[in-house]
């Protein structure tokens, strides 16, 4: 079984030749086989964890399984910029990632355009957060805002690469406030962690899952998501503080552009489907993520929407004129 | 007391026997060139998925443990490190293969893998909370002197020219430039081209730097593979046996050393082999033969690297921070099994933890009987398949381990071109194990100047940053003592020679 299954991996999706025979399969009896489902990062992240969580309920739903396969490099650009080369039977489908999708090609070229990615469900979001250790003496998001007016620079946050939704978040912050930070880049969230756990930075930029992880060692000054989270019912939005930031790094799932309408909608539905399991959302609450539904006929609305956002942001990161 | 319980509930039958399965084919994954242990682990989650939590557990560790000792056996036999932990394997294992000796390197690795890996379990068992914080006291400023320390295990391990040794890490250092910088975002030497635009994955270089130039030899000399001695056949345990108890305290200074390096998330496991085989090299009286087939040098490197496991689990499991690219997918597994980091480790999550602990040891003890028993098979199968399948076979296994990494031709295409280029540098006397280590060096120490400069920017006292804290001096004098040890050595060898009048060369001036 595992070896077989390890030779599947092996041969992955370029040996997927027969997936192009079956593009005539009937919308309505999508998905007849097996759907490989591509993460642009490496395993473990929290794409990695969603993916393993939505597997149970994909099968349960399809009676097909979910197979997840990896394809990390530059950020994500390595994935997404082979997308429109899989087959585009909707048997393939990738992770897609709000705001890498839109920031990484803003500005250069790294081997695709937001647009080649045809996004056909978001699933949910990890609200972006600003955290501290527990012993630190700012206790509220004044006190931090009030250390970072009296000597500017001096604060500093770590987060999650350049141009991510960290950095995006901290700009975004640093203008609604009006005050400057110093935002140091780590590569990933983990060692973004470990700098704040071990005193190398005051603050850290994360998500609420992240502050799920590490609950004995952390808290949150402020989350940027609608509502409090039910996790941290004593933890204030932005908004409620009066800064307008609502957002974090947003995943779903896109498919080639030559994907057949009805097998879009069918994936928008399955996803939509396990979206509202009670037992998924329970066990995606718990890890601290944020649900909801963006289906194939919202999707162009809320990517222009979250587009004009970024390219503020980007304008001011200097990524853009 | 409580553990016990629990290592008993992990050896009903059913348990042991996909522990079995676990490792022996985490050993053959581990084996073939390409294939990871990140790999073998991240195919085997959603296979756990529909087990009781406990088989899940037991088998991840099993498989993960078994793939990890598995390395071993490419880098002895055919000169690839599966993985970077074990690049330091091939500097004895290789040679002492070509001389005749495999089937006694596979043995040796195997006791040192067992041992090693004991001490990293035991570690994880009775240290983990206290040594967590190790972890945590090493910020960026510390790793980006650690990645320099590192580098200047060059002048140590480059056999040879030690200019050369320095060349090949530059070159290396460049190489890891190639791609999105993480720090500042901008895409560096891609020359425009997608192929460049991950930049160049570690195993794959590893793979085409130290395996492809075998093959080239292979095809161009008429000589066998691996010399083979008609009459000394057999796992060769007694001997064995034998070196390990020689330099036992080789294997515990070496499992010790793996263990605490293993702590720090992302440098650990590939800097701890090199720093307990060049201690190895250090201690030992003919530290001249190391590199030449020492059977020292292999135990140094298999106790380090399958220390490693254990070591890297503590701040995975107590911080939830995983150390390295396979402690990501297990703890990813480990969440979606309803496991929490933290305190509650030993207490509320006791009957997860300790039934892992309990699984990995499991893995590790029957490491020692698979371990023999499948790597007199791999010996066996290497000597007796002729030259001209055995290359074929070994060059379609790099093609399709390579790409498999990241599902990408683009890698292949490094890989194929870094073999090239690996060759012709071997020629001028350049040996890989330089260029990787500057390789998967250069982005740490990168890394770490950038983000230490910001922080000491911010606090607007960058000297004290740098210079500031104890581990940072600390590894600054080591790194130091380690260029300089060689040369200290070598006078103090002259001087003595010239003490005691029997110096039949004196160099000359």
């Amino acid at each position: 079984m595992r070896v077989s299954r390890s030779i599947a991996l092996v041969t992955g999706l370029g040996m997927t030749i027969a997936a192009g025979v079956t593009t005539l399969a009937v919308a309505n009896e999508f998905p007849s086989k097996d759907v490989q489902y591509v993460i642009p990062f490496g395993p473990g992240g929290e794409s990695d964890i969603s993916a393993r969580l939505q597997q149970k309920y994909f099968e349960e739903i399809t009676g097909q399984q979910l197979v997840v396969q990896y394809m990390p490099g530059g950020g994500g650009a390595v994935g997404w910029s082979q997308l429109s080369d899989m087959p585009s039977d909707g048997y393939t489908i990738m992770g897609s990632n709000l705001p890498h999708i839109i920031l990484k090609p803003m500005g250069k070229d790294v081997g695709f355009q937001t647009e080649d990615l045809n996004n056909v469900f978001y699933f949910h979001y990890s609200p972006d957060a600003i955290l501290v250790r527990n012993d630190s003496p700012y206790e509220t998001l004044d006190d931090l805002i009030q250390a970072a007016e009296e000597a500017p620079g001096t604060v500093t946050f770590s987060g999650s690469g350049t141009y991510s939704a960290n950095d995006v978040a901290n700009t975004r912050f640093q203008q609604l406030a009006d005050v400057t930070t110093t935002y140091i880049p780590f590569k990933g969230t983990g060692a973004a962690v470990t700098a704040l756990l071990g005193g190398q930075v005051q603050a850290e930029w994360g998500y609420t899952t992240v502050a799920a992880n590490h609950q004995d060692k952390v808290r949150m000054l402020a989350v940027a998501a609608e509502e409090r989270h039910p996790m941290f019912p004593e933890v204030p939005t932005f908004k409620e503080l009066g800064y307008d930031m609502v957002g974090g790094a947003y995943r779903g799932m896109a498919v080639p552009d030559a994907t057949p309408e009805g097998v879009q909608q069918e994936l928008s539905d399955i996803f939509q489907q396990i979206n509202q399991d009670p037992g998924f959302r329970q066990e995606m609450q718990d890890l601290g993520f944020v649900l909801m539904d963006v289906p194939l006929g919202e999707m162009d609305e809320f990517m222009a929407e979250r587009r004009d956002m970024y390219e503020a942001s980007a304008r001011e990161l200097g990524l853009i004129d | 007391m409580e553990l016990l319980s629990y290592a008993l509930g992990a050896l009903s039958p059913v348990n042991l026997g996909l522990a079995l399965l676990g490792v022996a084919s985490g050993i053959v994954i581990g084996a073939l060139p390409g294939l990871s242990a990140t790999m073998a682990v991240a195919v085997l989650v959603p296979v756990t998925f529909g087990m009781a939590p406990e088989s899940a557990l037991i088998m991840l560790g099993a498989i993960y443990t078994g793939a990890i000792y598995g390395g071993s056996y490419s880098a002895i036999l055919v000169n690839t490190p599966g993985t970077p932990s074990a690049i330091a394997t091939t500097f004895d294992g290789f040679p002492m293969a070509k001389r005749g000796d495999g089937d006694l390197a596979v043995t040796l690795s195997t006791l040192a893998s067992v041992a090693g890996g004991l001490v990293g379990v035991l570690a994880l068992l009775t240290l983990a909370p206290l040594l967590a914080q190790v972890a945590l006291s090493f910020g960026p400023v510390e790793y980006f002197w650690l990645a320099i320390f590192g580098l200047t295990l060059i002048s140590a391990l480059s056999e040879g020219s030690t200019l050369k040794g320095f060349m090949g890490a530059g070159f290396g250092l460049l190489l890891s430039t190639i791609g999105v910088a993480v720090v500042g975002g901008d895409i560096r030497y891609t020359f425009g081209s997608q192929v460049l635009l991950g930049g160049i994955e570690t195993v794959s270089a590893l793979i085409g730097l130290y395996c492809i130039p075998v093959l080239i030899d292979l095809v161009a000399t008429p000589e066998a593979h691996l010399k083979v001695d008609e009459e000394r056949r057999g796992i060769r345990l007694r001997e064995g046996l034998g070196h390990a108890w020689l330099g036992k305290l080789n294997l515990l200074r070496s499992a010790s050393i793996g263990t605490v390096v293993a702590i720090l998330p992302g440098a650990g496991g590939s800097i701890a082999s090199l720093v307990s085989y060049s201690e190895a090299r250090r201690a030992a009286r003919d530290a001249s033969s190391f590199g030449k087939g020492n059977p020292q040098g292999v135990l140094a490197t298999e106790a380090a690297n399958n220390a490693t496991v254990g070591g890297g689990f503590i701040p995975t499991l107590v911080l939830g921070i995983p150390g390295t690219p396979p402690d990501a997918v297990i703890l990813g597994a480990l969440l979606v099994q309803g496991f929490r980091t933290g305190p509650e480790l030993f207490t509320t999550n006791a009957s997860i933890t300790y039934t892992f602990v309990a699984g990995l040891f499991l893995a590790t003890c029957l490491l020692l009987p698979l371990g023999l028993l499948i790597g007199r098979y791999a010996f066996k199968s290497i000597i007796t398949i002729p030259k001209a399948l055995l290359v074929p076979t070994i060059a379609f296994m790099t093609v399709i381990g390579t790409y498999a990494i990241r599902n990408s031709v683009s890698d292949v295409l490094i890989m194929l071109t870094l073999g090239v280029v690996g060759w012709l540098l071997n020629r001028y006397g350049f040996r890989p194990s330089p260029i990787v280590l500057g390789l998967i060096l250069g982005p740490i120490a990168e890394q770490g100047f950038v983000q230490g400069f910001l922080m000491g920017r911010a606090s607007g006292a960058i000297v004290t940053t740098f210079f500031g804290g104890p581990i940072s001096l600390t590894i600054i004098a080591l790194s130091v003592l380690s260029v300089f040890y060689p040369l200290l050595k070598e006078r103090r060898a002259r001087r003595r020679g010239h003490d005691n009048g029997s110096s039949h060369q004196e160099a000359s001036p």
